[in-house]
């Protein structure tokens, strides 16, 4: 009975009705390949929504995510290129502390000044993309140029299927960094006080500060885990797609919002969990990659993707209020 | 005298200029239960405050155990074993029971890593000790006002407190919840632990308290055992006079075929009432009070066409008025103060003003531009009207006392040239000075501009005293209507403990 009430559980069995009907439609959706290009594909869109579902948790959001993981991916790639570097830990490393300062900043606004974090968050989304472009240039770096240390380690497969017209196709492995990523958070959120500190930010801010929890910490954990994700998620995003574009990422923050509300996160603070989330970018990538598959054209997913936030929060803002009642 | 475990002297407290204490003195000795009382703004939140280690005082003696205290942090007051209940209990209602009663012992030992099993196993202790039943796993947001209190009351009780400060206490507790609260601070109290009820509800302090300490305009102005007091000595320390109570009388006009001003036929609210009859004349005041949950809420909320699936009919001065929005209500003449005016009625942050508009720009703006000379005069007439204490309209409502923001709440209704006035607890949270000014106003809008008013309250001496009629609702039905003329607050009160 417990179980049934969760949100997971009414996730996963939307999700669940949503194949069902997806592959009615389009049987070649239960083909291995498919469901593997799709977990691929959520490799990104979730590592950054595991940075965002923290800060709704706490009460927060933030939508300067993108920015952060695209400067940090492309400075990290000209950095690369500048010192003849050709590595994947080293690189990785920087583009998280990069990730990391950039949420430092937006953790300093919040907690200092209190502002309100949509405010700043959209502040710093501007001034990191601005400054990328201006300062550090607007111009591709293509396969040609791409570091291929970082390349290889994104091709990286745990299976590998050979296809009877000899072409192949496999799981990435990637999928194994965003599953780790998961459990971590999942960790940290349930089993340390800094984790349940978000909760309890999120839940009552009063009553966090009168129960004694160290608040400035709490706010600079947040904001900093989410663009250290943020930064992580940039540079291996570059690795996968061959190319580090200083224009990419630009509406993503959408695209990932709603996949942790979607996940029964609530956008007033105080609820939502991992799974929840990694549920909910499965659905959102998999409805968007349906979408492209049924030939709808890409204005049309932002309609569905726009639609997506609104049903969700609301049906989440619904739910909020009929605990509370 | 130096018996007491917390002991003030003399104490003087100034804000910026404002002196919010001055020469306050109180005593709390071991183990027993006090009651501070005293209106709104009297500066009893400023005691909790220092006792709590919150504020430092200005001048006089703290004391706790006979030795002299300064400069004590709220960790420390945590320390000495005070402890404060606020009215809004500080809790998660994100979080589990267990997790909230568990937090403060975690956070206490510095811990970095969450262990479920250990936060349960005190949790459990806390309860066992409190010795009610909780559902630990229950999120505290789904729990009723209540259980929310028993968690903070619990929360409060695993520190080694000796003094436990609760903040209005039986504010939001029906009856039989206060009875239920009553019970626990005096099983608390048998362990040695003292209570201090900070509150204004006169009734409630008789009952429960050994002593009593009046304070009134941040100085103690009486302090005795509580068998030396009786309501109308509080009420004349807490406001400095005396308050008249007499019944309020009505007659219906002589051989005259007016229609009620308000009448229900029929009324159903699906699942909430069922089959509601009533008419309001003009000049009636009409009270109105059942258990929570009895559908009183409800029929309010449907004449004021917030409920818009009611079914049966409604007539305003013999006309069938048709109330499906709030705005054909408003329209129809009638007003609402609802039970919770500072979330409900209210815009804090704005003007006396504009609060007071809310409702008339429509008719301010009949040419899309507003009349600022016509609103200019309307806000200031109702601020003298009303007599609501501002230097400006212009001040924001929230920095005025309760009392007054409800007096703002009944301007904006009386500026719309409302016929018929619903109100929802029209005193809940409001001090007895302010109280008794509320009901005047009530009756002289009643009496004088032939308003029809019907007051729902739980508050059944307020019904007694100003009403003509008062109708019992339970479970979606109207049980009782009786002349107010024929009752005491013990027979209402009665009858009200039969409703289960």
């Amino acid at each position: 009975m417990a179980l049934l009430r969760r949100s997971e559980t009414v996730i996963a069995g939307i999700l669940l009705l949503a194949m069902v009907l997806i592959g009615t439609i389009n049987p070649a959706f239960w083909q291995l390949d498919n469901l593997f290009s799709l977990m691929r594909s959520n490799v990104i869109i979730g590592i950054m929504a595991l940075g965002v579902l923290l800060v709704l948790i706490s009460g927060g959001i933030d939508v300067s995510f993108p920015a952060f993981a695209v400067a940090a991916m492309y400075l990290t790639i000209k950095g690369m290129l500048a010192l003849g570097y050709n590595g994947v830990v080293l690189p990785l490393l920087a583009a998280t502390v990069m990730g990391l300062l950039f949420g430092a900043v937006n953790g300093f606004f919040v907690y200092k000044f209190r502002m309100i974090p949509l405010i700043v968050t959209l502040g710093t989304s501007a001034m990191v993309r601005g400054f990328l472009l201006g300062v550090v240039g607007t111009s591709m770096i293509n396969i040609n140029k791409m570091p291929t240390a970082l390349i290889d380690f994104a091709r990286t497969e745990v299976v590998s299927v050979t296809k009877a017209d000899g072409t192949t196709y496999g799981l990435t492995a990637m999928v194994l960094i965003y599953v780790g990523l998961a459990l971590a958070m999942h960790l940290v959120l349930r089993y340390t006080m800094i984790g349940r500190s978000a909760y309890a930010l999120g839940g009552d801010p009063e009553a966090a500060r009168r129960a004694g929890f160290d608040l400035r910490k709490t706010i600079f954990f947040i904001y900093c885990a989410a663009g250290a994700l943020a930064g992580f998620a940039g540079l291996l995003h570059s690795g996968m797609i061959w190319l580090a574009n200083p224009r990419d990422f630009v509406g993503l923050e959408l695209d990932v919002i709603a996949a942790v509300v979607l996940g029964g996160a609530s956008i007033f603070g105080g609820r939502g969990s991992v799974l929840g989330t990694m549920l909910g970018v499965f659905m959102l990538v998999m409805v968007k990659n349906s979408l492209i598959i049924m030939r709808v054209d890409t204005t049309w997913q932002l309609v569905v993707v726009g639609s997506i936030v609104i049903v969700a929060t609301a049906l989440s803002a619904w739910r909020d209020r009929r605990r509370t009642a | 005298m130096s018996d007491g475990f917390i002991e003030l002297r003399d104490i003087r407290k100034v804000f910026s200029g404002v002196v919010a204490l001055d020469a306050m003195s109180l005593v709390i000795k071991p183990g027993e239960i006090h009651c501070l009382a005293g209106e709104n703004g009297s500066g009893k939140s400023t005691v909790i405050k220092i006792m709590s280690g919150v504020y430092q005082p200005d001048g006089g003696e703290f004391l706790i155990d006979g030795k002299p205290v300064t400069g004590m942090t709220p960790i420390e007051a945590i320390a000495h074993g005070v402890q404060v209940i606020y009215q809004d209990f500080s809790l998660f209602g994100n979080l589990t029971v267990a997790e909230n009663l568990a937090m403060n012992v975690h956070l206490g030992e510095k811990r970095r890593l969450m262990n479920w099993r250990r936060t349960r196993t005190i949790a459990r202790e806390a309860v066992d000790r409190l010795g009610v039943e909780l559902d630990l796993d229950a999120e505290v947001a789904s729990l009723p006002t209540a259980g929310k209190q028993l968690v903070a009351i619990a929360r409060a009780l695993m520190s080694d407190a000796r003094l436990i400060i609760m903040d209005e206490p039986t504010t939001a507790l029906t009856r039989k919840e206060v009875e239920t609260l009553f019970r626990i601070v005096r099983d608390i109290q048998a362990r040695g632990i003292a209570i201090l009820f900070v509150s204004h509800k006169m009734r409630e302090m008789l009952e429960i308290s050994e002593r009593i300490t009046v304070i009134r305009n941040g100085r103690k102005v009486a302090e005795g055992p509580t068998g030396d007091f009786d309501e109308a000595l509080i009420t004349r320390h807490m406001t400095g006079g005396d308050i008249l109570n007499e019944p309020y009388v009505w007659t219906p006009p002589p051989g005259t075929q007016v229609p009620p001003r308000l009448e229900i036929r029929d009324l159903t609210v699906p699942g909430k009432c069922e089959g509601l009859n009533l008419a309001i004349r003009p000049g009636e005041i009409v009270g109105l009070s059942g258990l929570l949950g009895s559908g009183r809420t409800e029929l309010a909320l449907a004449l004021f066409g917030m409920v818009p699936n009611h079914r049966g009919e409604i007539l305003i001065d013999g006309k069938p008025a048709r109330l499906r929005t709030t705005q054909e209500a408003i329209d129809a003449g009638i007003a609402y103060v609802p039970e919770d005016r500072l979330t409900e009625g209210l815009f804090l942050p704005q003007s006396i003003k504009r609060n007071m508009l809310a409702t008339s720009y429509e008719r301010l703006a009949r040419n899309l531009v507003i009349d600022r000379s016509q609103a200019e005069e309307m806000t200031q007439g109702m601020v003298r009207a009303m007599q609501i204490a501002t230097p400006t309209a212009e001040k924001p409502v929230m920095q005025l006392s309760g009392g007054n923001q409800q007096r703002v709440v009944l301007a904006r209704w009386l500026l719309t040239d409302a016929r018929v006035l619903i109100l929802n607890g029209p005193t809940v949270g409001v001090d007895v000075g302010s109280k008794a000014e509320i009901h005047a106003k009530i009756r002289e809008l009643a009496q004088h501009h032939g308003l029809a008013v019907l007051m729902i309250s739980d508050d059944v001496l307020e019904l007694v005293q100003n009403c003509n009629r008062i109708v019992l609702m339970h479970r979606g039905r109207f049980i009782d209507d009786l002349p107010a003329a024929d009752v005491t607050e013990e027979t209402v009160s009665d009858r009200l403990k039969t409703f289960t």
